[in-house]
Formats: C-alpha cells, sequence, structure tokens
C-alpha cells in the first residue's frame, strides 16, 4: 500500500513537473533500476534537494517496470528524443547500454552512472558511494559479531546480474579468504532478484538446508528486509542473524525484534544529491570529469575522479539498535 | 405452441455482403482510429513527440517484439499459442554469444541466431503435434527450459565481444533515418499479410482454427501446418535474438524478460481471436503501432512503467471482452426474438 501511495505521489510529481516545465531550465533525468525500491525513492528525495538547491533545474525521476537492461534503452532512447540536459543512471547492466548512452552523449547530454555502473566508455563519470572493498569487508566484519566470529554464513543477493551486488560478493570472498576469518564458512550464495517473495523463499531454502545457519548476508535492501522477516516468521530469532545492507525505515522493526543486530548503508539521499548536483556540474561546463579532475558538489563537498573516471561518495556507516530509531523517518 | 416451424432455404454467398458501412465497423478501422487519437493527444502533450527522427528512433523499442508478433498471429489463429518466444530469444543470444566467443563471423552468428530459433520452435511443434500435448502446457515448460539453459551456460555472466559488424542489424538506419530493424519489420509483415490473406494456405490456416476436426477431413494436414506455424515463431524469435544482440550488444540470460505477454497483447489487441479461427495481419501490424505509440507518448511524458503496463493490460482485456461481450447479447437479443416469434405463433 505504501509503495502504491509513494508511486502516486510520485506520479502526480512528475506530471506536475512536466506543466511546469521550462525552456530555460536544466533538466536532468534520473533513471534508476526500477520503481518501487525505497533506495531509490531516497535519491531521488537527494536529488529533488540538489535540484532545489542548484535553482532552475528540473528532476525527472524514472525507471522501468522490471529491472532489465532493455527497458532502461527505451527510457534513455526516450529521454534522448526530449533532448533533456543530463541522465543520471544506475545501470541494470554495465555493458549492455552503451550503445543508448552512447547516442546520448554523441547528442550533447551528459551522462553519468551512480550506485550501479556502466563501463568506462558508456558514462562521463561513475559515482560510487564508498568503496566495493570497504563495503565488502564491513559485512564481513558485521556477520561475524553476529556469529560470534566463527559457523556457516549464507549470502542473499538480488539478481545474478546485479552490477554492484556480484562486486561485493567478490570482495566478501577476498575477505573471508583471510587467515582470521577461516571459522567463518560461506556455505552458499542465493538470488531473491530483489523481489521480496522471491527473496523470503531463499532464505526459507537456506533455513531447510542449512540447520546450523548462523547469519545470512542480504546486500540488497529488498533481500535483507525479507529475510529478517523470514527469520522472525520461523521463530529462529537468536539462532540465525541477518545483515547487509537496509535501509532504516525498513529494518528499525527488525533490529527491535532482534532479527538484525546491525547493518549498513550509505546515505542514498545524499547520493542522489552528489550524482545530480554533479550532473549538473558537468552538464553546465562548470566542470569536467577527466582523471584527476575535482567537481564541487554543495554540501558534500568536492569529488575527486580517479584513473577509470570513478569518484567514491563516503564510506558506509552502520545501524544498530542505538541509532536506527533516529533515522528511519528519514529514509 | 407450433411443433414444427418452417425453414427457409437459404444460401450461403462466397462473401459476406459488402456496405460501407461494414468497413467502418472492421476492428482495423478501430483501431486505425485510435491510432489517429494517439498521435493527435501524443502531439499535443509532448513538443517533441511529432519529429521525424524521434519517431523514426521510437520504432526501435518494438520492432523486435512486433516480427515475432506475426508468426505468433498465425500460431493462434491456429488455436494454439507459444509462451516460449522470449526465453526462444535468450536461447539464441546465448548460442550467439558462444559462437561470437569462438571467432565466428557475423554470417556465421546470424545463421547460429536462426538456426537456434528454428531448432527451438522444432522442439515445442514436436511436443504439441507430435506428442499431441496443449500447446500452453508445452511452451509454458519451454519458457522455463529454454531460458533455463541460458542461465545454466552464462550464469551470472555475460557475452559482451560481439564483432562490429554485427551493430547494423540493430543499430543501422536505412536512408540514413528509418531504423533497418523496423523496415525488415514492415517487409516480413507484408510476407505474413500475403501468405495470411492471398493464399490456399492462408485460407488453410483459417479453417485449422475454426474447426481442426473438419480440417482434417476435408485433406488439410493440420498438424503439419501447426508444427510449421511453431517453427516460424521459433525462426522469428532467433531473428529477434539477432536484432536485439546486435542492438545492445551484449547477451545475459534475463535478456527480453518478459516479453512475451507484450507480444501476445499486440496480437490479441490486433483483432486476433485469442480462441483461434479469426484475425488478420493489417490489424495486428496497427496494434503493434498503437502500442508502440502509445508508449512512446507516454515515455516522453516520463509517465512510469508500472502505469503503462496498467494501461495496456485494461487495453487488452477491453480487447478480449468486447467481443464476447457483443455476441453474447446478439444471441441473447435473437433467442429472445425466437421466443416472441414462437409466442405469435
Amino acid at each position: 500500500m505504501k509503495r502504491i501511495i509513494s508511486l502516486a505521489v510520485a506520479s502526480a510529481a512528475i506530471f506536475a513537473s512536466v506543466a511546469s516545465a521550462q525552456a530555460q531550465d536544466v533538466r536532468i533525468a534520473m533513471l534508476v533500476k526500477n520503481l518501487g525500491n525505497g533506495f531509490f525513492d531516497a535519491a531521488n528525495k537527494g536529488g529533488q534537494e540538489a535540484a532545489d538547491e542548484l535553482g532552475n533545474v528540473e528532476l525527472i525521476f524514472t525507471a522501468p517496470t522490471a529491472p532489465t537492461a532493455e527497458g532502461q534503452i527505451e527510457i534513455i532512447n526516450n529521454l534522448i528524443a526530449q533532448n533533456v540536459d543530463a541522465i543520471v543512471i544506475s545501470a541494470n547492466d554495465p555493458t549492455a547500454l552503451i550503445p543508448a548512452t552512447q547516442r546520448a552523449m554523441a547528442r550533447g547530454i551528459t551522462v553519468i552512472s551512480f550506485d550501479s555502473g556502466i563501463a568506462q566508455e558508456g558514462r562521463q563519470m561513475q559515482l560510487n558511494p564508498s568503496n566495493n572493498e570497504l563495503i565488502g569487508v564491513k559485512q564481513i566484519q558485521m556477520a561475524s559479531d553476529a556469529a560470534g566470529g566463527s559457523g556457516e554464513i549464507a549470502i542473499l543477493s538480488a539478481t545474478a546480474q546485479a552490477t554492484n551486488q556480484n562486486i561485493w560478493i567478490d570482495e566478501m570472498r577476498k575477505e573471508l579468504a583471510n587467515a582470521n576469518r577461516s571459522s567463518l564458512n560461506l556455505v552458499d550464495v542465493v538470488f531473491g532478484d530483489d523481489q521480496s517473495d522471491k527473496s523470503y523463499q531463499e532464505a526459507l531454502g537456506l533455513f531447510a538446508r542449512f540447520p546450523d545457519l548462523k547469519v545470512i548476508i542480504a546486500p540488497t535492501t529488498v533481500g535483507i528486509a525479507a529475510a529478517a522477516q523470514a527469520v522472525r516468521d520461523e521463530d529462529l530469532v537468536g539462532k540465525v542473524f541477518v545483515t547487509g545492507l537496509g535501509l532504516p525505515s525498513e529494518m528499525a522493526g527488525h533490529v527491535d525484534s532482534g532479527a538484525v543486530e546491525s547493518f549498513a548503508i550509505w546515505n542514498p539521499i545524499d547520493l542522489g544529491y552528489t550524482a545530480t548536483y554533479a550532473a549538473f556540474q558537468i552538464a553546465q561546463g562548470n566542470a569536467t570529469a577527466e582523471p584527476g579532475d575535482s567537481i564541487p558538489v554543495g554540501r558534500m563537498g568536492t569529488l575527486s575522479i580517479g584513473d577509470t573516471g570513478e569518484a567514491a561518495m563516503a564510506e558506509p556507516f552502520t545501524y544498530d539498535a542505538s541509532n536506527v530509531n533516529d533515522f528511519k523517518d528519514i529514509f | 405452441m407450433s411443433a414444427t416451424r418452417e425453414t427457409e432455404r437459404y444460401t450461403v454467398a462466397d462473401k459476406a455482403k459488402w456496405s460501407v458501412w461494414s468497413i467502418f465497423q472492421t476492428w482495423e478501422v478501430i483501431l486505425l482510429t485510435l491510432l489517429v487519437f494517439v498521435f493527435i493527444v501524443n502531439s499535443n502533450t509532448s513538443p517533441y513527440f511529432l519529429n521525424t527522427y524521434n519517431l523514426a528512433d521510437a520504432t526501435f523499442n518494438f520492432s523486435e517484439k512486433a516480427i515475432i508478433a506475426l508468426p505468433m498471429a498465425l500460431v493462434i489463429i491456429m488455436r494454439d499459442i507459444d509462451i516460449s518466444v522470449a526465453s526462444i530469444i535468450a536461447l539464441c543470444s546465448m548460442l550467439m554469444g558462444l559462437g561470437a566467443e569462438a571467432g565466428i563471423g557475423v554470417p556465421g552468428l546470424i545463421m547460429i541466431g536462426l538456426a537456434g530459433g528454428v531448432a527451438a520452435g522444432m522442439f515445442n511443434g514436436f511436443l504439441v503435434t507430435g506428442l499431441g500435448l496443449p500447446a500452453i502446457v508445452v511452451t509454458i515448460g519451454t519458457f522455463t527450459l529454454f531460458r533455463g539453459i541460458a542461465y545454466v551456460v552464462l550464469g551470472d555472466g555475460a557475452v559482451t565481444t560481439y564483432p562490429a559488424g554485427l551493430r547494423f542489424f540493430g543499430q543501422g538506419y536505412v536512408f540514413g533515418i528509418i531504423p533497418f530493424e523496423f523496415i525488415l519489420f514492415l517487409l516480413l509483415a507484408m510476407v505474413f499479410g500475403v501468405l495470411l490473406h492471398f493464399t490456399v494456405i492462408g485460407r488453410r490456416i483459417y479453417a485449422i482454427g475454426n474447426n481442426p476436426i473438419a480440417a482434417r477431413f476435408t485433406g488439410i494436414a493440420v498438424n503439419r501446418y501447426r508444427f510449421v506455424a511453431f517453427c516460424l515463431v521459433g525462426m522469428m524469435a532467433g531473428l529477434a535474438a539477432v536484432l536485439l544482440t546486435s542492438r545492445i550488444g551484449s547477451t545475459r540470460p534475463n535478456i527480453a524478460l518478459g516479453w512475451e505477454l507484450e507480444i501476445i497483447t499486440m496480437v490479441v489487441l490486433g483483432g486476433v481471436n485469442i480462441l483461434g479461427g479469426s484475425g488478420t495481419i493489417p490489424g495486428v501490424v496497427i496494434a503493434v503501432l498503437l502500442v508502440g505509440m502509445v508508449t512512446f507518448g507516454f515515455g516522453l511524458l516520463n509517465i512510469p512503467g508500472i502505469i503503462m503496463t496498467v494501461f495496456i493490460g485494461s487495453l487488452l482485456i477491453i480487447t478480449i471482452s468486447i467481443p464476447i461481450l457483443v455476441q453474447r447479447l446478439r444471441d441473447r437479443a435473437r433467442l429472445r426474438a425466437q421466443q416472441a416469434e414462437v409466442g405469435t405463433d
């Protein structure tokens, strides 16, 4: 129900923004993986904040129905037709979008990716919320804390194709290969496709197949909430812990119930804000995104562009019983 | 009550009686009117709609689906259905990916895509006509099977190393403005249109759809027709796989996810009876354009895809239910008339 309401509000806002669009506005489109995802709703909020702060910016928030590359390509084609000034993308596929985004760039549209990136030749800049290695290590650390240092752990990811989840899982495997993590045993990686029902079923499958399972790491907001719900429904609180990347608003109840000890996330509001701000700077010619350049991004300071045109925003942040209730109303 | 009623001898005309009014009642004209209406609405709501380049580019978004809709119409007219088409795309694209990694050139890759599609279609066709299983059950099975094979082979990996020469088919333009894919669709629409409406084969397809048993007794090789139709759907799905792979230059097992419903929607919206027996290729072509233009118009207004899905879904339900409701009303009226007649006797 909440999603339907937020969708209705979002579409109403879109109609309103269409009606009030002015020719001299800088139009920045934020194209995310799919709708009904709390993380991207928060990014939209941040993007809107940047748009308001910058003044003459119209932010278009859009996404395909299913999280596929073809759906995003269709929207990119529509945005090219509208001749927007910049497109900020969280990609469903790092390579399949390249022909479409290259066409956009050839028409003079600024293209940057954030969150889930596009390969270098398909965008001008990639904004990472954090550093992949730190994200991987952080999740293993939280899992280790919850498991008491040893035992069986499993990963419940998004789709098998999700760019960033796969990178983080690789980083987690690297961390687990270290000697001091040898008593943690990764028994399986399963995919809930970022759908609540499928993720829930996958979690139940893990309980059934691994009776000694201690921790489920879900590096996705949909998966972690579904897994925590499954732990509560199966009366496994205190036996199986869930951790990973989640949104405080969705996780506060699970932290209170004890199914989740701690989880991490960067601030998606900040991420949307930074991506939108950077896109504006590049589209307006105030900055460039060549390696070594720096881009001022308002309240988030300055981005430094690395060798592959990538920039990192900040470190992930841990939420637990001590602070989650302060954040749950924010995102 | 009279026990017997005199029945006049009637004659069966070669063609239905022709009148100007009957043209306006055809489904194609209704669709065409809707299409014009959509054009007018879209031009008024977005300044970017009536732009030759934008309209031409918008065809990229539906050409591949449209190509599969053509043979799908034949299959549905013959009372079958193929749910596995999007999975055939994934399978063929995966095979092309393996070919590309093995260093096979552009003509070879196209052959692989088409041959893979035909093989998948033959498999469906054999299960349906050879073993006599219901098409919907068979293709729900192969829907999972074909994409499952792609998942097993590719896992969470992707193939992204296609030769540059492949790009033309999905990204190229003819006359500098019209996408090659769309031209290909129009040519194929003509081929399928002639096949269905101007050949004996086409008449037989309708005969099979209207009454397969009677068709069999008149000497039509019903199962052979159905088998070939499945092969055609497979081949066109293979062709769509070539185009889509060329367009996005990448293969993942979730490629073309969910397309089967959009394709079947286009066919049914085009006036093809989901129960078989009737439907036209021009109707399907107009429906393809209608769905394409509605989607493009919504896209230009940045209306979320979910609302688009709801809209298309409603359109589909209305399309399927109207003829059935009209028929039911007519039946009821006729019954009432008969009863009235009986009563006055």
